[in-house]
């Protein structure tokens, strides 16, 4: 096994990138993200790679949009409001299908809201975020090695889907050491020879990127296209943890990112009461595990409820009501501005839910 | 030691987020778990700087610690911030140096330490931090001396290379402390 190293999130994402074959990155600074953009800017110049500091967040995604246009592996990371900009550029290269990947280290919003660590884009990066019927593939981390775990995946997902994909984080896997290890070594692969990249069109038919389609039969066309397609990643590609068994439970804890670690704290003292809380932890957001967290929502005891536990004022926890389709009730706990549900507060909630 | 939760906390720049650094990059070397947390509000210049940090044989769940085994309150408020955070039966440093006060804990071991006097005598007054994460690791055990002082030389490289022998000196004088204030206290 590879020897492990100590890194901040931030920067263990930047060389997970690397090691997944990108080698081309376009963004614009903000915390808590920025030691992403400081590490490859180190880091991209010794593989051979692009670093560019772009004006703005929206210069910094249309850039994206142009380096995957020519068929390379390429990334911008930023944090919540500079997400917001972005928001144009990628239901363009949602449209165009292109693949490229996005990290947002979610901050507490909203506006300029602060720099301290959130979940409240979650809405945001599942929903599609800009305009038109469009999907982000949308991969959610709980520590720094499953952060370099899903950056390799996000690449692996947008080439093979042809489309964005986003991992989003709070702002304590940005800021916080872990020891991880990297599976691939050094450079990895770039983009396997395809048919749609910009590439040169001497001895071949010209190629078009492009978004525009002004009949509306045509526009209708892709747009079934596309819905096809994120059906098939819906099929494809879920993915969730359930800790710690599949037996049957007395409540059913429903987190992701960090806040699920905090919620397996309060978990782990519990059960050493004996009580029998499980807890759901979507990996994929989009698409969200439906069917399996349906199925563990079966597997409760009658009547037994569920708890979603955010750090927002409750997002995900639309996800989870589609998933249990009335058959639950459901309980939320939350906090915004950079607070954080404790393990202590989490235990107090479900105790008192387990009293009825 | 099964597992070991703590924060330590000072002034930004009196070097709490370095000393949790190398705890965790020792107890990395020790093939334990760890988990390394600063604060990063927009305290870091002149008020608190803190950092969590979590040792332990398993697999750590929350990063995130309400109440710590341990706590290095290098400054006042950062004493005032965690102090009655502290499980009971923790351990509580004191900088003595800058905090002018004893702590209000009677169920907690409570070790005042002259950091900087301390730091001084081992050749660098700047290793002031060195000298509280020698109390902790002495006091607590769990990660041998020598995988610490690996860590220390590991951190201090290059143009910071002479500055090892003094802050691996200063770690020293802290762990004899730790490692003695062990001894049950006479009531």
């Amino acid at each position: 096994m590879p020897e492990k190293v100590l890194m901040k999130g931030n920067e263990a994402l930047g060389e997970a990138a690397i090691r997944a074959g990108c080698v081309h990155f376009f963004g614009y600074p903000i915390t808590p993200q920025t030691e992403v953009p400081e590490y490859l800017v180190k880091r991209l110049p010794e593989v051979g790679g692009t670093f560019v500091q772009a004006e703005s967040e929206v210069a910094a995604i249309n850039m994206v949009f142009g380096a995957a246009g020519v068929g390379v592996k390429c990334m911008t990371s930023s944090s919540s409001p500079g997400i917001s900009l972005m928001a144009e550029g990628l239901s363009y290269i949602a449209a165009c299908e292109l693949p490229c990947v996005v990290i947002n280290i979610m901050r507490a919003g909203p506006g300029l809201g602060g720099i301290l660590p959130a979940q409240s884009d979650y809405f945001q990066a599942t929903r599609g975020h800009g305009h038109g019927d469009y999907q982000l593939i949308v991969l959610a981390p709980s520590s720094v090695q499953e952060a370099v775990d899903l950056m390799g995946l996000a690449f692996e997902l947008a080439e093979k889907y042809r489309n964005p994909a986003m991992v989003i984080a709070d702002g304590m896997i940005g800021q916080m050491m872990e020891p991880v290890f990297f599976r691939e070594e050094g450079r990895g692969q770039p983009l396997q020879e395809n048919n749609w990249a910009l590439t040169g069109c001497e001895g071949r038919p010209p190629r078009v990127v492009n978004s525009l389609f002004l009949d509306a039969a045509k526009l209708h066309e892709h747009n079934v296209h596309l819905k096809e397609k994120y059906d098939t990643i819906a099929a494809n590609e879920r993915r969730w943890e359930i800790y710690p068994d599949e037996e049957e439970a007395d409540l059913l804890v429903v987190s992701f990112g960090t806040m699920a670690r905090i919620c397996q704290s309060a978990i782990n003292n519990l059960r050493e009461e004996g009580l029998r809380i499980s807890l759901f932890r979507p990996i994929t957001v989009n698409p969200f595990p439906f069917p399996e967290l349906r199925q563990a929502l079966d597997r409760l005891a009658p009547g037994a409820p569920a708890l979603v536990v955010e750090m927002s004022m409750g997002q995900m926890i639309y996800d989870v009501k589609l998933a249990a389709e009335g058959t639950r009730s459901i309980d939320f706990l939350g906090k915004a501005g950079g607070l954080i549900p404790s393990p202590e507060e989490v235990s107090e909630r479900i105790r008192t839910l387990l009293k009825g | 030691m099964k597992n070991m939760n703590v924060i330590m906390a000072g002034f930004g720049g009196q070097g709490m987020l370095s000393a949790g650094k190398i705890l965790a990059h020792a107890a990395m070397k020790e093939r334990l778990e760890v988990s390394w947390l600063p604060s990063y509000g927009p305290e870091m210049r002149g008020g608190t700087a803190n950092v969590t940090v979590c040792v332990s044989q398993e697999a750590i769940a929350s990063p995130v610690v309400t109440h710590p085994h341990g706590l290095i309150a290098m400054n006042l408020p950062s004493l005032e911030k965690f102090e009655s955070k502290v499980s009971p039966g923790g351990l509580i440093i004191l900088n003595a140096t800058f905090i002018p006060r004893k702590s209000t804990r009677q169920d907690c071991q409570v070790i005042r330490v002259d950091t900087v006097d301390l730091a001084r005598k081992a050749g660098s007054e700047r290793a002031a931090n060195l000298v509280v994460l020698g109390v902790l690791t002495g006091f607590f055990g769990g990660i041998p001396q020598a995988s610490l002082e690996w860590a220390i030389e590991a951190a201090f490289t290059g143009k910071r290379q002479r500055w090892a022998t003094a802050n691996v000196a200063a770690f020293r004088s802290g762990y004899d402390v730790g490692f003695n204030a062990t001894q049950p206290v006479p009531a």
